[in-house]
């Protein structure tokens, strides 16, 4: 990594980032793509790897990079962006991104709440999970990203991955980029740690993914 | 044989020859009455384009889900180094100021062509001046965009140009506010003796750069400090493009004595110039010494260009179609104590002779 990160200890970013720049690196791919970051704990990548990165808005860095994507194909356009930006106030764009076919790379880091905000409820919030914003536990089911864009987008590359098994991680990454590279819209949700947030200590962080993979199911779709 | 350059076109069909002949290539939008023709003639433009007999495919275009994403693909377009615009109206242009934000911060050549219509919530779909303040100060930011009020279509056309240009010299968003009246309008206009060099696009990304661009501080000075650095850049490029127009009636000069000053903009100031005509004249007994001043750049503001004027005058009328958002434009930037009244007709027209009439008064 380029400069020292500003993610929290502990933060499933990291780990995320690492792999993404390892993969593009191997594929020389790293000085022919651009980086999109959501606001959320995402737009914290801004400087932390030696490749193009820029922030954008809450829930616009899909559009943004279609719209990059369209001026510059030539270029790998990926959006890095946060549970809430993604399922919630990005969802329309996602979704139409996706319909559309449109061959760039959603990275979506799902932690279950708000980070950047404090730990509120998300859309991934799982039932009877207590936040910030519903302390007597959640009563709604979580989106299910990859599982609700399969009906809608028959060409794209739909995978989710942990970032307790960097192994698959790194596998659906790099077929997400091959995926990008044939002209198809590809996203990979990354079951992400943020013991800031879930108040949680080493082995009961990595617990707390395991009990998310019951709900999330890991796997392509 | 000679050649008649003159064509009969509307509105929206003098925007997308613009556009075209300002080189952009990317159009990005979502339909919204009035401003719906611009997307559906660029479409057509992009379908049919021939170059010398060959089908032209370079111009492109995107039908969005809604207006924030038409705004935000606009603005990874400039990233990218295509010059790219889009077009909305009223509720559209207040959802496009989530994208002219990340501009204003980010400093991005976005262009889009806002066509008022009556306010607020859905309003009416014809015609209004209300979106001003919207078009300058519609961000969570200070208001450093480039603002131009074509009143006819030749100089919707030549504002159109210039707002490409603008956009890539000076890295500010540039907004052209027209209206629904001037969209749907049709005039015999001559394009081709308007003669504009379009300037050459960077990309703000690309394979040879390596850029981490933030919009997004950890400290209030950093932000601070990079405000006054817009600021200062904003006040560089106003000494650049302000511009204005003085009339004393056809055939005076712009010096010519007057005691009572009319300001309108837009399509309005097109029947202010109709009403200081008659004025003038008029009689000699009645004959009025009224003139108009017309800032065409909205922001930033003639200023220097009003108080000139207003240091003659005994008296400012303001015209416009909405409450006194022009008006509030004007008493920010006068310096000169000077009596201030005004004609306000929020989303209607006006007509000459109520101008005439109120001057008359």
């Amino acid at each position: 990594m380029a400069k020292e990160a500003k993610f929290c200890p502990g933060c499933g970013y990291p780990v995320v980032l690492r792999f993404l720049h390892t993969i593009l690196k191997d594929k020389k791919l790293d000085k022919k793509t651009a980086l999109g970051l959501d606001i959320g704990c995402s737009l914290l990548a801004w400087d932390a790897l030696p490749i193009n990165t820029f922030q954008t808005h809450h829930g616009r860095v899909v559009p943004t990079m279609v719209g990059l994507n369209r001026a510059k194909p030539e270029l790998l356009s990926i959006a890095l962006v946060g549970d809430g930006g993604a399922y919630a106030i990005g969802l329309q764009s996602l979704l139409w991104a996706a319909m559309r076919n449109d061959p760039i790379l959603v990275i979506v880091a799902n932690n279950t709440v708000y980070a950047m905000t404090g730990g509120q409820m998300a859309p991934t919030t799982m039932i009877e999970q207590k936040t910030d914003t519903s302390p007597a536990g959640s009563d709604q089911p979580p989106v299910l990203g990859p599982e609700l864009i399969r009906g809608l987008s028959p060409k794209a590359y739909l995978a989710r991955a942990a970032v307790n098994d960097v192994k698959q991680l790194n596998e659906y990454l790099n077929k997400a980029i091959e995926a990008c590279q044939l002209g198809n819209f590809a996203l990979v949700e990354v079951l992400s740690f943020c013991p800031t947030n879930w108040r949680t200590k080493g082995a009961e962080t990595n617990e707390r993914v395991e009990e998310m993979k019951r709900v999330f199911k890991i796997g392509e779709f | 044989m000679k050649t008649n350059k003159k064509q009969f076109l509307t509105g929206a069909e003098v925007v997308v020859r613009a556009c075209v002949d300002a080189g952009a290539k990317m159009m990005f939008g979502y339909p919204i009455t009035p401003g719906t023709e611009i997307l559906s003639h660029w479409i057509r433009e992009a379908q049919s384009r021939l170059i010398g007999g060959q089908a032209d495919k370079s111009l492109k275009y995107l039908q969005t889900e809604d207006e924030i994403a038409a705004g935000f693909c606009m603005c990874g377009a400039v990233m990218a180094g295509e010059k790219t615009f889009t077009a909305t109206a009223g509720p559209g242009t207040v959802l496009m100021q989530d994208a002219l934000s990340m501009a204003d911060g980010m400093r991005l050549p976005v262009v889009v062509i806002v066509v008022q219509r009556g306010g607020p919530s859905s309003g009416t779909v014809i015609y209004s001046q209300q979106e001003v303040n919207l078009a300058i100060h519609g961000g969570n930011g200070e208001g450093l965009r480039l603002v131009y009020s074509p009143s006819n279509l030749t100089e919707l056309y030549e504002y159109t140009r210039l707002a490409f240009n603008n956009a890539w010299k000076y890295n500010f968003p540039v907004i052209v506010l027209s209206d629904g009246f001037l969209m749907k309008t049709r005039q015999l206009v001559d394009l081709e003796k308007i003669k504009i060099k379009n300037i050459e696009t960077e990309a703000i990304i690309s394979e040879n750069t390596q850029k981490n661009i933030r919009n997004i501080y950890t400290f209030e000075e950093e932000l601070g400090e990079k405000l006054a650095r817009d600021k200062k850049d904003f006040e560089k490029m106003a000494g650049e493009v302000i511009m204005s127009e003085v009339f004393c009636g056809r055939g005076q000069v712009e010096t010519c004595p007057y005691e009572e000053l009319v300001i309108a903009h837009g399509i309005v100031a097109g029947a202010a110039k109709e009403a200081v005509n008659a004025l003038r004249l008029a009689p000699l007994a009645q004959g009025k010494k009224v003139g108009l001043f017309r800032p065409i750049t909205l922001s930033p503001f003639p200023a220097k260009e009003l108080n000139e004027l207003a240091k003659q005058a005994k008296k400012i009328f303001v015209v416009e179609s909405s409450m006194g958002q022009l008006r509030d434009l004007v008493k920010q930037n006068l310096e000169v104590a000077v009596e201030v009244s005004g004609l306000y007709k929020p989303a209607e027209g006006i007509e000459s002779e109520e101008i005439v009439k109120l001057l008359n008064c």
